[in-house]
């Protein structure tokens, strides 16, 4: 097995479509980081402005946690599309080229190079997502320095130096599980088609159409709502309360742990199943 | 050397409400070089799919090496290689990397076995370039290289000289036999092709429209075919006549599409041509046909007139 896994590990990273996302993220963060540096203090000023008639604030408080925070917050919704370039090439695309005829024919189960390649993408998944934790906070704490986390939500919440890395860090690995759940629904539609882009927009259309069903105030919609994935999704976001909400957090592991099993279980009924005619 | 390595029963595919493989049952015995001759559309790749378990049969199994492909699928084809149509690649990686990739997936494959299976198609130079780079030559080439990397008992070609030149088309076909004379190595070569299943098969099969229309050895089922000699020549009044005289060595003749077909033995061709000659005609071509390909067309065309 861990020779299969090092082989779809080898055919993943040496495909051009794979560095897409990475080049993206490399491209968007450095440029959203110093233009933060550049014209950013005014964003706070303003959020802040309010506040700023009653109390004094000392130290950093634009410092590199609140940019790197900013990012995880406005880039959530697109990193999705980057992980399913990938997770929805990865049996689609053995499709597309003809290669599941030189793979399929060989005496190693379709499960096993199933689980192969389902690894795979869970690695580039987590592999990803670090990446884009590694380069955002890694780059923001470089330009614009340390100190406590100013969190604004509907509240303003400060949480002190000594909690944020660790907050981020949990933050990031609950970010990781549900892209883990974005790849396998991704991984899920590979597993119908024979082009890689149907996997994309489909993973990209049940996305917009459950965080529509999520977010709409409707009372049509209170009883799906409760079971689609896009509830939790940001779910990481709890990390930075205080206190940390940990029951919504277990259920939210939970709701995504139960998408992600549902939606691997599907891709593999139809994989091993599945009649190899391109 | 008379072991069946490979066998199906009743296998057949259906799409719908079309059968696009019927009740085959096919044999193929160890040493074999084992024609598939179909035209396009006959449902060869789907034999062959259904064979090394690309698509599932809706009805019937397959053995391979005695084992059932339904419940014994790994030890089935341990021992198998294979081409399933037009051959294609990761054409990003070098077909060193490809191979590589496909040896690991039956138990990895040493450097040295892959060198050598660049060697036998002739690709070692290109070892290292990306396949993309590749003409369509090499690339079936390379398919056949696959094929063999595993070293298999039973190699299953699926029309490989498929959009080859006849160079190519030559050096494939050597390779086949050198395949099987020197490796002994067991092939099903399907082909819509039919001189090129006569030039290396001794074992075929027939089938059209899903269907087996005829299975057994080659030289035997030509021998089955009709022989002729299609005479060309002129002045046509005189070879006509001199076909009309030569009684004892013509059994009939025929005219079609302005050539003279002429039933006989081929051992009396001498005898013809110098009659022919002696009555003053012009002789363009003496053609002896015993061609498995007129046996094909026969059968083919009987097939389809039986269906409508």
């Amino acid at each position: 097995m861990i020779r299969l896994i090092y082989y779809e590990l080898i055919k993943i990273f040496l495909k051009k479509r794979t560095y897409l996302g990475f080049g993206i993220v490399l491209l968007i963060v450095p440029l959203v980081e110093v233009a933060m540096k550049l014209e950013g203090g005014r964003f706070l000023t303003m959020a802040m402005r309010g506040l700023s008639k009653d109390f004094l604030f000392f130290g950093n408080i634009f410092n590199g946690w609140f940019v790197a925070h900013q990012i995880m917050n406005s880039l959530w919704l697109h990193i999705p599309l980057l992980i399913s370039f990938v997770a929805g090439d990865q049996l689609a695309g053995e499709a597309t080229a003809g290669t599941y005829r030189l793979i399929l024919i060989r005496p190693v189960s379709r499960t096993r190079i199933f689980i192969s390649k389902y690894i795979t993408t869970l690695i580039y998944t987590v592999i990803f997502v670090f990446f884009l934790a590694a380069l955002s906070i890694g780059l923001a704490l470089a330009l614009l320095g340390r100190g406590d986390l100013i969190v604004l939500t509907r509240n303003i919440l400060i949480l002190p130096e000594s909690e944020v890395a660790w907050r981020f860090l949990i933050a990031y690995l609950l970010a990781t599980w549900t892209m883990i759940t974005i790849a396998s629904i991704s991984f899920f539609f590979s597993s119908f088609v024979e082009n890689a882009i149907g996997p994309i927009v489909a993973t990209m259309g049940l996305l917009i159409v459950c965080t529509v069903i999520t977010v709409m105030p409707v009372e049509m919609f209170e009883i799906p709502k409760k079971f689609l994935f896009t509830r939790y999704l940001d779910m990481w976001q709890k990390i930075f309360m205080d206190p940390i909400p940990w029951n919504e957090v277990k259920i939210g592991i939970l709701y995504m742990g139960s998408w992600t099993l549902a939606a691997v279980l599907g891709a593999w009924s139809v994989f091993v199943k599945k009649d190899i005619l391109s | 050397m008379n072991e069946n390595i490979l066998q199906t029963r009743q296998l057949g595919k259906r799409y719908g409400k079309r059968w696009a493989v019927r009740n085959l049952n096919l044999e193929v015995q160890c040493g074999d070089v084992f024609g598939f001759l179909g035209p396009n559309g006959a449902g060869k790749s789907t034999t062959i799919r259904m064979i090394l378990s690309l698509i599932k049969p809706t009805t019937g199994e397959t053995e391979l090496f005695g084992y059932s492909l339904k419940s014994r699928r790994s030890d089935a084809l341990r021992r198998v290689g294979g081409i399933v149509e037009k051959p294609d690649f990761y054409l990003y990686l070098s077909a060193y990397k490809n191979l590589e990739i496909i040896g690991a997936l039956s138990g990895g494959a040493e450097r040295k076995r892959i060198l050598e299976v660049l060697d036998l198609v002739g690709l070692t130079s290109r070892a290292t370039d990306r396949v993309k780079t590749y003409s369509h030559g090499m690339k079936q080439r390379l398919g056949i290289a696959q094929a063999l990397l595993s070293n298999p008992e039973l190699v299953i070609l699926d029309e490989p000289t498929n959009g080859l030149d006849p160079q190519g088309m030559k050096e494939v076909r050597d390779l086949i036999v050198h395949l099987s004379s020197v490796q002994k190595k067991t092939i099903i070569l399907s082909s819509h092709l039919l001189y090129e299943i006569e030039l290396v098969a001794n074992r075929m099969v027939i089938i059209n429209n899903g269907e087996l229309i005829v299975q057994g050895n080659v030289s035997k089922l030509l021998d089955e075919g009709e022989k002729y000699v299609v005479v060309q020549g002129h002045p046509r009044k005189k070879v006509e006549s001199v076909l009309r005289l030569q009684k004892n060595i013509i059994e009939k003749y025929t005219v079609k599409e302005g050539m003279f077909e002429v039933r006989m033995d081929f051992t009396d061709i001498p005898e013809l041509n110098k009659a022919l000659v002696l009555a003053g005609v012009h002789v363009q071509a003496l053609i002896p046909r015993r061609s498995l390909e007129d046996l094909f067309l026969s059968m083919t065309e009987h097939s389809n007139e039986a269906r409508a």
